[in-house]
């Protein structure tokens, strides 16, 4: 029975590690969809299709630009954000004095439109990637596991950018003017500050965050036009059960939903996918709100 | 949701038949008359499929219209229809009326299982919540041994109405999918006009002051969802019996867009926008198939050109236009 | 003003319902033949089906030289967008309206399935080549049906025995978990044992909805198989072998056998990644003379981008043998009858440039050889397309399931 227990611990630490690199994929997008939401009370369906051009822009970067990895790391959000700016004066900004849910249906649109034209363009079996050089390679001795150098940068990466975006919007003074300006924009407005170009940029950020867990992924994930579809509804249960109150929050729901799932695919593999919403119905009865939201 | 609302209008008309106001009692009328030629210079198999279809967005109709809820998992119970009324129709062998009613059942005790969570939030996260489910229901159906996967039920026996009148012909078919339709519609028709559609309206328009008045709007929410879903399961069942198949297709979010779209380019909140939504869309889809890779790209732009430009949808606009409530 | 409107919009409304309207079949001349290949053009299968499906259709009327003979054969093509109610609806369409002799390719089993009982109902032919179902040739077969390139039991049969006669002798699985996979599984595993391998485990994950594989790759290094078996199809696949790769599986010397892995999946992983896996097809470009011959022609009638595998070769050698039947038994009659046609097809040997010589048995399962792949290291390769090597075959009256196991009904002939 113990040795069973020893043998289950064994094999479950592996699996927790690369539950938090999936963790830091979940985190990434929950932080962008909530970013989103909580400034511009806009879900955005469209999120996975972002995701998926983030790793598309990284791979035509490279194979018409030569623009390696580490270009595209820095240069796919900027284009896929630059696209998010666009969207939003155009279309996104029209909607903001009507019910939340019309967002909701222009986003779902959008993601169907993007979604399409990939897949006419790049066809649907997928783009091949590699990592970069320096990050392959022998992988790394964590003393239970080898894991790959690549995995690891994913979750630095993760970390570093949500605890970034979550200084600057809770602790910069743009980040005030934005959380004062979803309070009460007339009023901030009215103190001088743009508040239509605060939103733009705020869309186009967290778009850009899509796309750069859109770049993360390329080199792991197959690079096709439905990658990002699949991952979108499981994110939305990790907003749900974090609840959109805070930033923190959703970024910590990531992890540990990552985590839980990666214990179950040792325990029970196949409830791995089912256990985020398992605990979406839990967390629903019991905190209505989420996790971390605020009633 | 914010429906166009036609109730305070100059000519909101009151009603002089059965709820129907004189100019709905016209449309009404043309509808009935519609179904009841087309078949003879339309395909009728094409025609089910609209009419299945329509029923659906009407169910779904009912709670983002009526109840301002935006479900966007619907295939769920649309697609519960269907494997149960097929299942039941082709292994327990039960006759076409049974088969479809024990889909509507079914699909309304889904609805209540999920609405009890649902309705908790409203919303954006009620949206969520409800796409979260059906795609556990997904995984349900992936692997229910019953629905047989990817294959799905195939071959499911139309069999004989009342163990009397054999539906194999598609024109006999078509007139008990036209008779399920019909009173789908005038179910949700009633159900809107009744007193309790009224409570409905009132939550939608503002739930605390609903909740002052003294109704207990939770049970109502949760009564207008497993309407819903029972309705939208009949339209499952029925679709499943015309086509002779149960597949995961129906319960795919995909589908709960769809509904959402059809229901969207009809007209929220309108009585006949999503049977004119449903015509539209599947109209559009049977002309793409020939038309290539498209599909998912038209409909993406239908949706993004409703959202910002026709938000009424067609009857809405209509509607607005002729300065009634249709 | 408002009068006008008000007008204008009955107008319209009286219009709308001719939207829709069905078009009546025109007489259709004695010396036409229609080919409707309903396939994937907007989902996952799109590759593999999709239009190079119709290219090699449309490859295979021009090759049999239909406009000298002065045929004139048409060639539609139809998106069932996956939804077997368009699919089913798209074909009966096709067949009452617009006197569609036959129908060819459609992937996705459920669809697949619709169809040939819509194709039996109205007696026409039914090529089915990309749908991996073996039920089209077991409980549910037609008199009316052929299934040409490949099914489930025989990519488990390639696969399973080919790979422990290679010296893979242990395996490990990894399933998606529904019908499918298990089936997928369970067949290779059955053939794994009968070769004299053995399972050391299996690991099944969620479908749809899976990305991550590592964890599961994981296990299964850890059961030090030789073996890594992967039951699964599509994004799926692509993704466990990407992953196989940044984990080292491969260059570990473990075999990671893609049991539902095409050439042009093997394209959108790129040979860095995928080099070192394994897969079963019937059809590779570069087999012999005629494959690159036929190769050849289909890509330039436009699959420069997606050059075809089995499932397209299938399209090509089913039209090409239904040509063949059709010339023999002349059109009228051709057009008359399915069973006619495909009883005919039956019983005349099957020869094209994408398969060579192989029959159809009675229950419509197409016999041919089946190649086990190994997908070359970019070093390997010397051009586009330049996959796989060969390291195994099985001879066509081996590969598919015996047909006493089907519990297909129709008459042997």
């Amino acid at each position: 029975m113990i040795e069973e227990l020893l043998f289950q611990l064994e094999m479950a630490a592996p699996q927790v590690a690369l539950g938090l690199v999936n963790g830091a994929f979940y985190a990434l997008l929950s932080l962008g969809l909530a970013v989103i939401f909580g400034m511009l009370n806009v879900i955005n369906f469209a999120h996975g299709a972002q995701f998926m051009m983030g790793a598309f822009v990284a791979w035509l970067l490279l194979n018409y630009l030569g623009v390696n990895y580490w270009g595209a790391l820095v240069l796919a959000p900027l284009i896929v954000g630059a696209f998010g700016v666009v969207l939003e004066k155009v279309m996104i900004s029209r909607l903001y004095k009507l019910d939340h849910l019309y967002g909701l249906l222009l986003t779902f649109g959008l993601a169907l439109i993007i979604e399409g034209i990939f897949r006419n363009e790049f066809g649907s079996s997928g783009l091949p990637y590699a990592p970069p050089p320096s990050l392959t390679g022998a992988p790394v001795d964590l003393g239970f596991m080898l894991m790959p150098k690549y995995r690891l940068w994913v979750v630095v990466v993760s970390v570093v950018v949500c605890l970034a975006t979550w200084l600057i919007i809770e602790k910069t003074r743009l980040g005030s003017y934005l959380r004062a300006a979803t309070e009460n924009a007339a009023l901030v407005q009215a103190f001088g500050i743009n508040v239509p170009r605060m939103m733009t940029l705020t869309y186009a950020g967290g778009v850009a965050l899509a796309a750069l867990a859109g770049v993360l992924a390329a080199p792991i994930y197959s690079v096709n036009p439905q990658m990002g579809s699949s991952l979108i509804i499981i994110v939305f249960a990790v907003v749900v059960i974090g609840g959109m109150g805070s930033i923190l929050g959703s970024v910590i729901t990531g992890f540990a939903l990552g985590l839980l799932e990666g214990l179950a695919k040792v325990v029970y593999p196949e409830a791995s996918a089912t256990v985020i919403f398992v605990v979406m119905a839990v967390v629903l009865l019991t905190r209505p709100a989420g996790l971390f939201g605020r009633a | 949701m914010a429906a166009p609302d036609m109730d305070t209008g100059p000519e909101a008309g009151r009603p002089v038949f059965f709820d129907f106001t004189a100019p709905q009692l016209w449309a009404f009328g043309a509808m009935v008359a519609f179904i009841a030629i087309a078949p003879f210079f339309l395909y009728p198999v094409f025609l089910m499929k609209v009419l299945c279809f329509a029923l659906f967005a009407c169910a779904f109709n009912l709670l983002i219209g009526y109840a301002g809820l935006l479900s966007f998992g619907h295939a769920a119970y649309f697609g519960m229809g269907g494997y149960i009324t097929a299942h039941t129709a082709k292994v327990w062998g039960l006759s076409p009326e049974l088969a479809i009613l024990l889909g509507g059942v079914v699909g309304a005790g889904l609805g209540l299982v999920i609405g009890s969570l649902a309705i908790r939030r409203t919303g954006i996260y009620f949206a969520m919540i409800t796409l979260a489910m059906a795609q556990m229901v997904y995984f349900f159906f992936l692997q229910a041994p019953f629905t047989g996967g990817e294959d799905g039920i195939q071959q499911v026996p139309r069999g004989a109405l009342f163990g009397v009148i054999d539906l194999r012909a598609d024109l006999a078919m078509y007139w008990v999918v036209a008779a399920v339709f019909l009173l789908g519609f005038i179910a949700v028709h009633r159900i809107v006009h009744s007193p309790f559609g009224q409570i409905l309206k009132a939550i939608r328009e503002n739930e605390p002051r609903t909740i002052s008045l003294g109704y207990r709007t939770d049970d109502y929410k949760l009564i207008a969802f497993v309407l819903s879903a029972g309705l939208a399961g009949v339209a499952g069942g029925t679709k499943s019996l015309v086509f002779g198949i149960a597949t995961l297709t129906d319960a795919f979010w995909g589908m709960s867009g769809e509904v959402v779209l059809m229901t969207l380019v009809g007209g929220l909140g309108t009585i006949f926008g999503p049977v004119v939504g449903a015509a539209v869309i599947i109209t559009m889809q049977n002309y793409l198939a020939e038309f290539g890779a498209w599909v998912t790209v038209i409909q993406g732009c239908i949706f993004v050109a409703c959202v910002l430009a026709f938000r009424a949808g067609v009857v809405g606009m209509i509607a607005q236009r002729l300065r009634v409530r249709l | 003003m408002e009068k006008i409107d008000r007008r204008a919009i009955l107008a319209a409304l009286a219009a709308a319902p001719s939207i829709g309207m069905t078009r009546r079949a025109g007489a259709q001349a004695a010396n036409t033949l229609k080919i409707g290949v309903l396939t994937d053009m907007s989902g996952p299968f799109r590759d593999i089906s999709g239009p190079t499906s119709a290219v090699a259709a449309r490859t295979a009327v021009q090759d049999f030289g239909v406009a000298a003979r002065g045929w004139n054969v048409e060639v539609v093509v139809g998106d069932h967008q996956n939804r077997p109610d368009v699919g089913v609806t798209l074909a009966r369409q096709w067949i009452d309206r617009d006197g569609v002799d036959v129908i060819i390719d459609v992937p996705n089993s459920g669809v697949a399935l619709a169809v040939n009982t819509v194709v039996r109902e109205r007696n026409k032919v039914y090529l089915n080549s990309t749908a991996a179902t073996v039920e089209l040739t077991g409980a549910q077969c037609s008199p009316n049906t052929v299934h040409w390139t490949y099914d489930t039991w025989m990519l488990a049969r390639s696969t399973g025995a080919a790979l422990v006669r290679a010296g893979g002798d242990s395996w490990f699985f990894i399933t998606a978990d529904y019908a499918f996979g298990h089936s997928l599984e369970t067949q290779t595993a059955n053939f794994v044992r009968g070769a004299g391998g053995r399972v050391l485990g299996t690991v099944r994950h969620p479908f749809p909805g899976t990305t991550d594989f590592s964890s599961f790759l994981v296990q299964a290094q850890s059961s030090r198989a030789k073996v890594v078996g992967l039951a699964n199809a599509g994004v799926d696949t692509i993704n466990s072998v990407k992953q196989a790769g940044e984990f080292g599986l491969m260059r570990r010397g473990v075999k990671v056998a893609g049991l539902l892995l095409f050439a042009n999946d093997v394209n959108g992983l790129g040979l860095a990644t995928a080099q070192g896996a394994v897969c079963s097809e019937t059809f590779y470009w570069d087999l012999n003379e005629r494959t690159r011959a036929v190769t050849r022609r289909i890509v330039a009638n436009g699959a420069q981008n997606n050059w075809p595998s089995m499932g397209h070769a299938g399209c090509y050698g089913a039209v090409t043998h239904y040509l063949k039947v059709a010339a023999d038994m002349g059109l009228a009659a051709a057009k008359a009858n399915g069973v006619d046609v495909v009883n005919r097809m039956k019983a005349m040997p099957t020869d094209d440039d994408a398969f060579g010589q192989g029959t159809i048995r009675s229950d419509g399962r197409k016999l041919h050889p089946c190649y086990l792949f190994e997908v070359k290291t970019p070093a390997e390769s010397r051009g586009p397309w330049d996959y796989y090597k060969q390291i195994g075959v099985t001879p066509g009256n081996e590969a598919f399931r015996p047909l006493a196991d089907g519990g297909c009904t129709l008459p042997t002939t």
